[in-house]
């Protein structure tokens, strides 16, 4: 089954840090993408800009309705993902409970709809 | 014999039959079924139509030798048929394989392994909300209907049937595995596991008369739901702990009330009326526990009821032990329920004050002030030092907050006492 691991994390955090935090901050992604390929189940992964860059859509009355900021205006906001391929809810559990994000901040982990 | 009386008499032995089978291993029989694909749901739609043909079938044909293979043959048939009607997609082909060979595999064999442990655990998963453990367990292992389960738990019927059918779709579409955590993740799946059963297995007590039938088939079930645990998991101490804890409680049963119905405080029982035969189990199983050296929640509570009934067999007074006890038990929950039961014990050696310095505060947590035992405690320690208005009131709170009408009636006696 696949997984979305959606990562929640304060903004506010990482721009606190030293610049020596911050690189180990991003190595320690980089060896935890690496694990996840070597173990086989990574499907793909991506960084999201910050959340002021953020723009939300919707259509009222048929027309689009374009707003500035995010969808929910939250201290914790979604920073990037993973996509995982593993048996089940444990594994994907267990990977994500290794994500460098799961000690700053949220993990979310959702089944990818299955056909 | 008429035609008619045999079909009569083979009709009665086919229902006999799936009756036992159903009582027997109807969990087992859902465990195996959604093994794999975790689909609890349509399991039980599977087995619920294996069982009518059963029920038409077995009449005619006669009942076979091993009617659980019979069910669980016509159950994956049923499977099969709703797989391929639901999804005709290439997503479907996998699923419809599998189903096959182990329909093949499943008719050959005549042991069928029981997977119910690992069902449990699917249950007690950290992903399912800690509330509809304990009925999911007892829907979906026991094979109580909703409405039952509703009744005990005290929600309306059609409320909880919508968190059920939720429940087990989170444990279908999230992929939540069947199986038996490995032993370092473990401890807090097992305490789900055993906390379902003592909660199951409480709720069945609450009952005043013993007489509720939904409530008396709640103990019994979790009565074999631990003895199932303690056979499979038989290194593991707790369950041991927490089967004796029940025993304790059950071999008091009849002692609680008296033959009008009226709530008896365990220190006002009749010794005699205890299930002695219980209580010797409950010993056994107890020390048994203890060889296994690791000491935990339920071991210890069995031990304070231990306690309990060895002095009110001899008349030794033990209050110290018990007090040790509870100091055990407080330091590994830190539960306030704790704290009501240890200061009561202190008032017992140290008299009504000490014991009303060791209550726990009332504070913002509305579980403790909503909690029976809080204020019934609370006036009957106010009540011996003669602090009666305070103890009026804190008896009216107990008796307001009380639900079964015997305990209120008690407390209402206790109250009245004061003036």
């Amino acid at each position: 089954m696949q997984y979305l691991l959606a990562l929640y994390s304060q903004e506010d955090g990482w721009k606190a840090l030293t610049k020596e935090q911050q690189e180990q901050g991003v190595a320690a992604y980089t060896a935890y993408g690496e694990a996840l390929r070597k173990a086989g189940v990574y499907v793909g992964s991506n960084r999201l800009q910050p959340v002021a860059t953020a723009t939300t859509v919707r259509l009222v009355d048929g027309k689009s309705q374009v707003l500035d900021g995010p969808y929910i205006d939250s201290k914790e906001q979604l920073a990037g993902y993973y996509l995982i391929d593993v048996p089940d809810l444990d594994t994907a559990l267990a990977w994500a409970a290794r994500c460098p994000g799961a000690s700053h901040g949220i993990i979310e982990v959702r089944p990818i709809w299955a056909y | 014999m008429t035609k008619t009386s045999i079909d009569v008499v083979i009709n009665h032995e086919a229902h006999r039959t799936a009756d036992m089978v159903a009582r027997r291993s109807y969990g087992k029989l859902i465990a195996f079924l959604a093994a794999r694909t975790r689909n609890v749901a349509a399991a039980e739609d599977a087995l619920s139509e294996a069982f009518a043909s059963a029920l038409a079938d077995w009449p005619r044909n006669g009942c076979p030798n091993n009617p659980e293979a019979w069910l669980l043959t016509a159950a994956r048939r049923r499977l099969i048929d709703a797989a391929r009607r639901r999804n005709t997609s290439d997503g479907a082909v996998p699923q419809l394989q599998l189903l096959s060979e182990e329909l093949e595999v499943a008719s050959a064999q005549t042991e069928i392994p029981d997977r119910r442990l690992a069902l449990m655990f699917a249950c007690a998963h950290p992903a399912i909300d800690a509330e509809l453990r304990a009925p999911l367990m007892l829907q979906v292992v026991v094979g109580l209907d909703a409405k039952t389960i509703a009744s005990a738990f005290l929600v309306s019927p059609a409320a909880m049937s919508k968190r059920l059918v939720r429940a087990k779709t989170k444990i279908h579409e999230a992929g939540i595995p069947f199986r038996i955590p490995e032993p370092e993740e473990l401890a807090p799946r097992l305490d789900a596991v055993l906390d379902s059963i003592y909660a199951a297995f409480a709720e069945g007590w609450t009952d005043p008369g013993g007489t509720d039938i939904a409530r008396r088939d709640l103990t019994e079930e979790a009565f074999f739901l631990a003895r199932l645990v303690v056979e499979l998991l038989p290194a593991e101490p707790e369950p041991f702990g927490l089967l004796a804890l029940m025993l304790y409680a059950e071999a008091r049963r009849n002692a609680r009330r008296n033959a009008s119905g009226a709530y008896i405080p365990l220190t006002g029982q009749d010794t005699t009326q205890w299930n002695a035969g219980m209580i010797y189990e409950a010993e056994v199983i107890l020390h048994h526990a203890r060889t296994l050296s690791i000491i935990g929640r339920y071991q210890i509570e069995a031990a304070i009821q231990s306690a309990h009934i060895a002095r009110h067999r001899s008349g030794h007074n033990n209050w110290p032990d018990i007090v040790t006890l509870y100091d055990a038990l407080a330091a590994i929950s830190n539960s306030p329920v704790v704290a009501i039961n240890r200061a009561l014990a202190i008032a017992e050696i140290e008299g009504p004050r000490a014991g009303l310095d060791a209550m726990p505060r009332l504070t913002n947590d509305t579980r403790l002030n909503q909690y029976q035992p809080f204020w019934a405690a609370r006036a009957e320690l106010l009540s011996r030092i003669g602090a009666c208005n305070k103890a009026r009131e804190a008896y009216d709170m107990a008796i307001g907050l009380e639900r079964d009408p015997a305990v209120r009636s008690f407390l209402q006696q206790r109250l009245a006492a004061l003036t």
